[in-house]
């Protein structure tokens, strides 16, 4: 690896090499250039943040990502130990009882986080794509967790399988996502679903670091427009 | 590249740390509200556990209520039940619901073709080794006329009526083999074998109980133990757990609209409350393009909570 050996002194100056400009590197350039420009490492990970930013409700948004993790880490071993495992084990049961602590919890944070976000009016400054990536991010953990539901393997899944596809078959979408498939609904459950809500999230939050926290809004009589920019 | 010659609209937002900058640890941060839900969550599964209700069984519903899953069994083979009468994704006997002018269910179309009489009681019934009179009945219902077929059926069905739904006190009369077959077919869900017969319909591998819970959810034991467990539509449905556990809360948005007015009462109320979710939806995702409504919070002076510490600071300045 010719590369790897060659050191500071010996590597092409990036100043002086006849490479360099707007096109240098290739696509591994434009994808190194389109990161780390947009996003320093300072700005990926602060350590500081703007005054302004000193109310409890802004825990609620590391909360909401604590409990995704919480959620994606006892659904992980329900998922190792097989669907029925937590009718059979009481040690299964305690796991399936976080598993659905922490997606109340989650739920729960998240609801508040973004009805605090609402109220200040965070989609201002270019922060557009910022709120709409929380509401897909809402949306999806509520199908999420509803799929979830769905693959207890008890009565309430039952129940809840046979009203939600009366909604569904409505609009069409039961010929192709039917609720009482359970081989169907635990596929979406425990790989196609969280994969979804896990690329939004991270979305979400390379977006927040990126805009920052949403400045407040002026009091009344002070000059300001609520216009956002429609770019993110 | 027109868009690199059109003019860059103003900044609408101050710079973030234009307002001033303070120490911050978000590693800590993460870690200490990661510890804090982890923390929570123990005691939350500690204290109230999870439900687990064990899931309603052909055999358990047929062996307490012979007389609700012979009616039911009834009406899948006269092609009366429920799902007999569903339309998409099931069968042609119904429209599906529609939104306003949009059939979007019979666009779609038939996807999990069913036939009540073939699904239900037929095939189970072809699947089991058989003593000669039910084969002979089987083989007289097969070869009948379709009018022969629903007189039968309704002789029968008119009989448990009068008999209160219970298949022992039905008088003899005019049913064809419509008793000996209805009555084998409850003595194979008594034993448990008919659930088993209903999945294999799909192959050998068995993940698919959309049969099994369809036949279920037909007959009225189900609904009336949902009912029990306040589970039923009118009871803001499945968003409740059993039990006192808090279930879906998150979908009391969308389980609202089922509780009034003309979604409650029509027809297409599902397509009803479906397309007034998507309206909603849509509304939410993009409130921030959407003047005045985007202005909403400058009006709800939460926002003077929230930041209270700012404004107090900026006024002393």
């Amino acid at each position: 690896m010719t590369g790897e050996l060659l050191d500071a002194t010996t590597r092409p100056d990036p100043q002086s090499d006849p490479q360099s400009g707007p096109d240098a590197g290739g696509w591994t350039g434009a994808l190194r250039r389109g990161i780390f420009d947009k996003m320093p490492p300072e700005q990926l990970l602060p350590d500081t943040q703007p005054s302004y930013v000193a109310s409890w409700i802004y825990v609620f948004g590391v909360l909401t990502l604590t409990a995704f993790l919480t959620v994606v880490g006892t659904g992980t071993v329900l998922a190792l130990k097989g669907a029925a495992w937590w009718h059979v084990s009481g040690t299964g049961h305690f796991v399936n009882s976080l598993h659905l602590w922490s997606v109340e919890l989650f739920m729960t944070f998240m609801s508040i986080h973004l009805i605090a976000k609402f109220f200040m009016a965070a989609w201002r400054g270019k922060r557009v794509m910022t709120w709409i990536t929380g509401v897909i991010a809402l949306g999806c953990s509520a199908f999420t967790a509803l799929t979830g539901y769905l693959i207890q393997q008890n009565f309430d899944s039952q129940w809840i399988a046979t009203q939600a596809k009366d909604g569904l078959n409505s609009i069409g979408v039961g010929a192709y996502f039917n609720t009482m498939d359970f081989g169907q609904m635990l596929i979406w459950h425990v790989a196609l679903l969280p994969l979804v809500v896990s690329v939004i999230v991270v979305w979400h939050i390379v977006l927040v670091r990126r805009r920052g926290v949403v400045p407040p809004l002026p009091l009344p009589g002070a000059p300001a427009a609520d216009a956002p920019e429609v770019h993110a | 590249m027109i868009s690199r010659l059109r003019p860059r609209r103003p900044q609408t937002e101050p710079d973030p740390y234009s307002f001033g900058s303070r120490p911050y640890d978000l590693v800590k941060e993460f870690v200490l509200a990661l510890v804090a839900v982890v923390v929570l969550t123990v005691v939350l599964a500690a204290a109230f556990s999870s439900p687990d209700v064990k899931p309603m069984t052909i055999a358990s519903w047929s062996q307490a209520d012979p007389g609700d899953f012979t009616t039911t069994a009834l009406a899948e083979l006269d092609g009366s039940s429920d799902t007999a009468g569903y339309g998409p994704p099931y069968n042609t006997a119904g429209d599906g619901q529609k939104l306003g002018p949009l059939a979007l269910a019979r666009a779609v179309g038939v996807t999990h073709p069913i036939d009540t009489a073939e699904a239900f009681v037929l095939t189970p019934l072809a699947a089991a080794p058989q003593s000669p009179d039910v084969t002979a009945a089987i083989s007289t219902w097969k070869s009948a006329s379709a009018d022969q077929q629903s007189g039968w059926t309704g002789a029968y069905s008119d009989a448990l009526t009068k008999a209160d739904g219970d298949p022992a006190k039905v008088p003899a009369g005019d049913y064809g083999p419509v008793p000996t077959m209805l009555g084998q077919l409850t003595r194979q869900a008594q034993s448990g074998s008919l659930e088993g017969q209903l999945l294999s319909e799909t192959g050998f591998y068995h993940s698919d109980y959309t049969l099994p819970l369809l036949f279920l959810a037909d007959g009225g034991d189900m609904s009336a133990q949902a009912q029990t467990q306040h589970l039923a539509g009118d009871q803001w449905g499945m968003m409740n757990e059993v039990g006192n556990f808090p279930g879906q809360v998150w979908l009391a948005p969308y389980t609202f609209w089922y509780q009034i007015s003309p979604y409650k009462t029509s027809g297409n109320g599902d397509a009803l409350v479906w397309g007034t979710m998507g309206l909603v939806g849509a509304v939410l995702l993009f409130l921030p393009l959407i003047p005045g409504l985007r202005s909403v919070p400058r009006y709800i002076p939460v926002y003077r909570l929230i930041w209270r510490e700012h404004y107090r600071s900026r006024a002393k300045a």
